[in-house]
């Protein structure tokens, strides 16, 4: 039974390893948990699920093998939020509890379709209905005590099924290439230098100055090799781009470690003459692209990112930007920025194939001398390498 | 051993049953989370409830696998060399012992804590593989094979700043500390400050809940950051009443500052409340 259900969570596209399914027998084996759906549910997900953002998907595919979730009824019928307002909410005695029909699964999804189908309207603190606060099996806030919860907050605690639950939606990401391996191919980006204190024993110098003093000690110093690779990073920001950007910048930040200096600018479609650092703010503080030209040494390596398509008067026209009148065309500029920094690169999330298709991308592509690399794993590896030549 | 919980940490239950597997199948447990929900203080917890020793490594950006295991101080061996010293001829005593030597050696099982293994080198899981598998080592200076004596109950805790390998990751149980509800917040509020007016914590925790729904907002307050504002809001008296008034004067929870920690987000924040009263 456990191998259909080990199988269903490969077939969900869940990451889950042989290894990992025998540590689980292995656990079951050693009874680390007693017989209930909901221990099993936590322990299975310790052992085969290593990472949070797989956590729904995972709630999903356990709920349809072990109970068969999107079969139910209802489950594409919304349901209007007035109805489950709480409005009254009336509190039985027990015996009153005691005294409520409890319906059997399968009879309750049938009822519940059932009512779907005949209710049209708000319904609130009665017995039968979907709504709230009334004993009736659906609806939420009431006590009926083996009942379905649509909407609403737990109170009771005895929902059969909550349909709300998958607490860890937000978590699921769906990033497309794993931040792991992207970072792998920017260390290619990293050189090491020497600078600041002389920290760190030259064994080297140490072994020949020895020799030289014939034995006697002579300690020899250098400072530690540092990372002296200095980035800098336009970013397209606003339209289409936004996911794109999002995971962009959360790489680079989070490999800040890797380079000395990241700076990033936003810039939207194309460069011009202003820039900005705070995408909030974009229109109040913007900072002058010739400032940042003359900011930043010609040691810098310079990384854009962008999808590159716009409408090519954007590039080749003054006053062709969307925003404002620029007394430059786009293209202009990027010459500018490319001549300033000769090591430059430009990331783009489209698939390589649709690029000579589109008009301003194969003019950036030309501007850029052909630098331009597509957003996957091999595309960083090739922009990498061009960059740290 | 089994662990359920103590008087200072309150677990749900989802978290004692993963430790309760790590512990019974001898398996490291890895647990993420939200900076603040009590990570760290999970191992302590644990070690201090089994009646273990706990041994903690730190790790930093510049911390390699090996220091956990030894290090040999060629500069000192060095050094001694220059001046005669008779302990010199022992290799042994240059090597000082990491802190998974110091655990393997222990005559008592013991619990280890790795501690935010995200923020170490890449590579730095990968290295530690085969010694957190097998829990041996081999210490090439003295040809000494290090075994541990009982497995130690191993915690590491990461902020996902950096994806761990897979083949690490199969190695693990994992555990994802969710930020408590209101119900088992209350809990832990309790925990820490027994006796508090039953009608200052609800204040406080609705002040604090609805802080967490602002979209936006860099870094959200945390468990370990509304335990930190009760105490300072304990500390300098204040009344529950201040809390609840909704009215355009003190819109502003007082001692703010102890729950935003990003001037980004005390603007943030400040502008919504503008924001609110144009509106009113």
């Amino acid at each position: 039974m456990l191998i259909d259900f080990f199988l269903h969570l490969k077939a969900s596209r869940l990451p889950v390893s042989i290894k990992e399914f025998l540590t689980l027998l292995e656990a079951l084996q050693q009874h680390v948990i007693e017989q209930s759906i909901d221990d099993f549910y936590v322990l299975s997900r310790a052992t085969l699920v290593k990472d949070e953002t797989h956590f729904d998907k995972f709630d999903r595919a356990f709920g349809e093998y072990f109970k068969g979730v999107e079969a139910l009824p209802g489950m594409d019928v919304l349901i209007p939020e007035a109805w489950l307002r709480q409005a009254v909410k009336r509190h039985l005695s027990d015996a009153e509890r005691a005294r409520l029909e409890k319906l059997g699964w399968d009879k309750l999804m049938e009822t519940f379709k059932q009512r779907l189908a005949e209710q049209k309207e708000r319904h609130s603190g009665g017995n039968k209905w979907i709504g709230s606060g009334g004993s009736s099996p659906f609806g939420h806030g009431g006590t009926h005590p083996e009942g379905i919860r649509v909407g609403g907050r737990s109170e009771n605690r005895s929902a059969v099924k909550v349909w709300e639950k998958r607490e860890y939606r937000n978590l699921d990401d769906s990033v497309e290439i794993g931040t792991r391996n992207i970072k792998v191919a920017l260390r290619r980006l990293r050189r090491f230098a020497r600078q600041g204190a002389p920290d760190e024993l030259d064994l080297e110098g140490t072994i020949t100055g020895t020799a030289r003093n014939a034995g006697w000690l002579d300690l020899h110093m250098r400072p530690e090799r540092h990372n002296a690779v200095k980035v800098l990073l336009f970013l397209d920001i606003g339209g289409s781009m936004d996911d794109h950007i999002r995971v962009c910048e959360e790489l680079f930040s989070a490999c800040r470690s890797e380079f000395k200096h990241l700076e990033h600018y936003y810039f939207h479609n194309c460069v011009y003459d202003r820039l900005w650092k705070d995408n909030r703010r974009r229109h109040s503080e913007r900072i002058a692209t010739q400032d940042v030209l003359h900011k930043y040494g010609n040691d810098y390596k310079l990384i854009f990112v962008g999808d590159a398509s716009m409408s090519p008067y954007e590039l080749l026209q003054p006053n062709g930007c969307l925003e404002y009148h620029n007394a430059e065309p786009g293209a202009t500029w990027l010459r500018r920025l490319a001549d300033t920094w000769p090591h430059a690169i430009w990331l783009n999330p489209e698939s390589e194939q649709s690029w000579p298709y589109r008009q301003s991308t194969s003019l950036i592509y030309h501007l850029m001398g052909g630098r331009m690399f597509p957003l996957t794993l091999d595309g960083l590896e090739r922009g990498m390498r061009l960059l740290s030549k | 051993m089994r662990f359920s919980g103590s008087d200072t940490y309150v677990a749900t239950r989802d978290l004692t049953l993963a430790v309760n597997a790590a512990i019974t199948l001898q398996r490291p447990l890895l647990i993420k989370g939200e900076p603040g929900t009590g990570k760290t203080m999970l191992a302590e917890e644990v070690a201090a409830s089994l009646g273990l020793p706990l041994f903690e490594w730190h790790v930093k950006s510049t911390t390699k696998a090996q220091q956990g295991l030894y290090e040999y101080d060629a500069v000192s061996r060095l050094r001694d060399s220059q001046l005669g010293e008779a302990k010199v001829a022992d290799i042994g005593s240059y090597i000082v012992k990491g802190v998974l030597w110091q655990a393997f050696e222990c005559e008592t099982p013991s619990v280890v804590l790795i501690d935010e293994i995200d923020k170490a080198d890449i590579e730095f899981p990968n290295d530690l593989l085969r010694e957190l598998d097998r829990m041996e080592f081999f210490v090439y200076e003295t040809r000494q094979q290090v075994r541990a004596r009982h497995r130690p109950v191993l915690f590491i805790t990461s902020n996902n700043e950096k994806e761990l390998p897979d083949a690490f990751l199969r190695r693990c149980f994992f555990h994802y500390i969710r930020f408590p509800d209101k119900e088992t917040m209350t809990r832990i509020v309790n925990v820490h400050f027994p006796g508090l007016k039953p009608t200052l914590l609800r204040e406080a925790l609705e002040v604090f809940f609805e802080l967490r729904e602002i979209p936006g907002l860099k870094k959200k307050p945390s468990t370990s950051e509304l335990l930190d504002w009760l105490k300072l809001l304990l500390a300098e008296d204040i009344p529950p009443e201040v809390l609840r008034s909704k009215d355009q004067k003190s819109a502003i929870p007082p001692l703010h500052g102890a729950l935003l920690k990003n001037e980004q987000d005390v603007h943030l924040f400040e502008r919504l409340i503008f924001m609110a009263r144009q509106n009113r």
